[in-house]
């Protein structure tokens, strides 16, 4: 008893043998495991961001792969072409209006199927899951049929109350809320990760809480809210980074076919890059409006975090 | 008469409502459910509500798989005329077979490689001490938040100067690599399991790599199929990659979301097709069946992995 806590002081209190000697075979077997990763990020990753920053910076003739410098001309055009602009303004709506959206439905969900039993619960999770598992080509094919102005089925579910539904993949209005439509209908990975946080909440909370008389409603914003804030804090930062970078429903609704003319009002910018990269083959171009993107992305991940911190309540501080 | 003295507080601890939750805290139905009927009601209501609203799609297409052509828009869940050849002339319209085993095998090598070189990467960050360890796994943090966007044209360029173009190496050989978000969940577990173990082997002649194969791997097989599932799902539904590397070949060469792509244009009426929908929706259910049948397999490691994604926030 006495020597096993004497040896646990004296591993706590012993300096790690790589200061005495650093590169020792426990430190050299370590940087043989994770040369995998060292090596994909000098190449994937690192070296990547520096091609494309090099890239941005040319014509990239993708035929001879040939590169000819032209200076800033690339970022100019960021501005001269407006489609960047209207892709750039499409998808901020689109992630301003999606992911507040989803947050707040993958709650309401995570909420029901926490206030049943675990066995009730278990047969719902599986449905509310199902739409996740669906390649998105296959929720596109099927979206495609039902969203449909004239004959589609959600369309005939507004006309039983007497709603006129809108020509949902042709009227420039409605095509960013399709694409929401089918974001929320498979909301269901946020779902679970909420429903993880709820079931951490500590009882105990709640019972004191309402011992002090606080109903339902001001338990959830008192105690809930607070108590799974940073899985809340979580999901948004990861729901907003995917939001901006948002591309298989709308290439597969709307940019399949590169004659099919549907306007510009789901041109996301992860769609018009992939479209002067890989269907113009404007890589120089393309790789300044990854970069743009980047940044974008970037600043507002940056704003979230240090708005969001003063939101998330931290257990025994920070 | 110390008992005395020690049995009041005790018996005051007793009556204290907090201390009785205390006693019994694997109480998992709260006793904060709706009590009221009308509370029950709109529950129930809504959770039924919802399943109907996420199932719908799905029986609508199971429906429409069974409808002749002119009856895929009427939007009955049970077809008029029951038309079963649609599920026997998918084959033969569109090169599915191929499609499903260009997936099958991508996504076994793609989930299988990113598995292994993810796991190594990760014992390597949870069991060994070098220098500059913490920063390296800063890095490794870091890169998970990096957009894919950046670098898919360099990607792009870089397996083209490899050679591997008209290929589907592309698709898969970055997970020689590791993948940062597996990483982190797979050190997490690692660092779960007790050193001593570890120690104990290395006395025992153990070499480091036995440590990795012959005891971490076997204590956290939960957790390799975890990422092993996560990856094969990402890498069957990957669109964007096909669409980059596979879209200049033949149709034989696809995989089953570019080839789902690809018949959704070949059909369209803008496009000259013959709007034979029914074989769209015919393709879409085949290939969803695998996602649902690793669903309904792996559903507890499904759960699990993403309830740890907002743990580590």
């Amino acid at each position: 008893m006495a020597t096993a806590i004497d040896s646990q002081r004296e591993r706590r209190i012993r300096r790690p043998r790589w200061i005495k000697e650093p590169f020792n075979s426990e430190a050299r077997a370590g940087y043989l495991f994770i040369l995998p990763w060292v090596i994909g990020f000098l190449v994937f990753t690192l070296g990547a961001m520096i091609y494309s920053l090099v890239i941005s910076f040319t014509n990239y003739d993708l035929s001879t792969d040939t590169a000819s410098p032209v200076g800033f001309s690339n970022y100019e055009l960021l501005f001269k072409d407006p489609k960047v602009m209207t892709s750039l303004g499409n998808t901020l709506y689109y992630a301003i209006l999606s992911v507040p959206l989803e947050i707040c439905f993958a709650l309401l969900l995570a909420y029901l199927l926490h206030r049943i039993p675990d066995r009730g619960a278990g047969i719902f999770r599986i449905i509310y899951y199902l739409p996740k598992m669906t390649p998105s080509v296959a929720a596109a094919s099927i979206f495609l049929l039902l969203l449909n102005g004239n004959s589609g089925a959600i369309n005939g579910f507004l006309g039983i109350f007497g709603i006129d539904g809108p020509q949902w993949l042709i009227d420039p209005n409605w095509m960013k809320p399709s694409i929401i439509i089918i974001g929320l209908w498979s909301v269901s990975g946020t779902m679970l990760i909420l429903l993880a946080a709820l079931k951490n909440v500590p009882q105990d909370l709640y019972e004191a809480a309402a011992l002090d008389g606080a109903g339902a409603i001001r338990q959830f914003f008192s105690v809930t809210l607070p108590m799974i804030s940073n899985a809340l804090f979580f999901c948004t930062i990861v729901l907003t980074i995917a939001a901006l970078q948002v591309f298989d429903q709308a290439f597969l609704l709307f940019y399949r076919d590169t004659q099919s003319g549907s306007p510009d009002a789901a041109l996301f910018v992860g769609v018009y890059l992939f479209q002067q990269a890989f269907q113009q083959f404007n890589m120089g171009f393309a790789a300044a409006i990854a970069w743009l993107l980047f940044v974008i992305i970037l600043l507002i991940t940056i704003f979230q975090v240090r708005f969001g911190n003063k939101f998330v309540y931290y257990e025994g501080g920070r | 008469m110390a008992s005395v003295i020690n049995s009041q507080p005790q018996a005051a601890v007793e009556s204290d409502p907090r201390a009785k939750s205390a006693a019994a805290p694997n109480q998992r139905f709260p006793w904060y459910k709706p009590r009221s009927i009308i509370g029950r009601a709109i529950l129930w209501f809504l959770l039924l509500g919802f399943s109907a609203l996420f199932l719908y799609p799905f029986v609508w297409l199971l429906a429409a798989t069974f409808k002749p052509r002119q009856d895929v828009f009427d939007n009955r869940l049970i077809p008029e005329t029951w038309v079963f050849s649609n599920y026997v002339e998918v084959w033969d319209q569109l090169p599915l077979l191929a499609w499903i085993s260009n997936s099958l095998i991508i996504a076994l090598l793609a989930a299988g490689l990113v598995t292994f070189s993810s796991s190594l990467v990760a014992f390597g960050f949870a069991y060994f001490r070098f220098p500059f360890r913490n920063l390296l796994f800063g890095l490794v943090l870091g890169t998970m938040m990096l957009p894919g966007a950046v670098t898919m044209i360099p990607t792009y360029l870089i397996w083209k100067e490899l050679g591997f173009l008209g290929t589907t190496v592309p698709l898969w050989g970055a997970n020689l690599f590791g993948s940062a978000f597996y990483i982190f969940l797979q050190r997490q577990f690692f660092l779960g399991l007790p050193r001593d173990i570890f120690e104990a082997a290395r006395i025992d002649g153990c070499s480091y790599f036995g440590l990795f194969w012959r005891i971490a791997m076997p204590l956290s097989i939960p957790s390799f199929i975890i990422v092993f599932i996560f990856e094969f799902q990402a890498s069957w539904n990957n669109l964007q990659a096909p669409l980059i590397y596979l879209n200049f070949g033949g149709p034989e060469e696809f995989t089953v979301p570019l080839g789902i792509s690809y018949a959704m244009s070949l059909f369209s009426p803008t496009s000259g097709g013959q709007a034979d929908y029914q074989y769209v929706m015919t393709a879409a259910l085949l290939v969803t069946l695998p996602m649902l049948i690793l669903f309904a397999f792996g559903q507890r490691y499904f759960i699990e992995g993403l309830a740890g994604q907002g743990r580590k926030g």
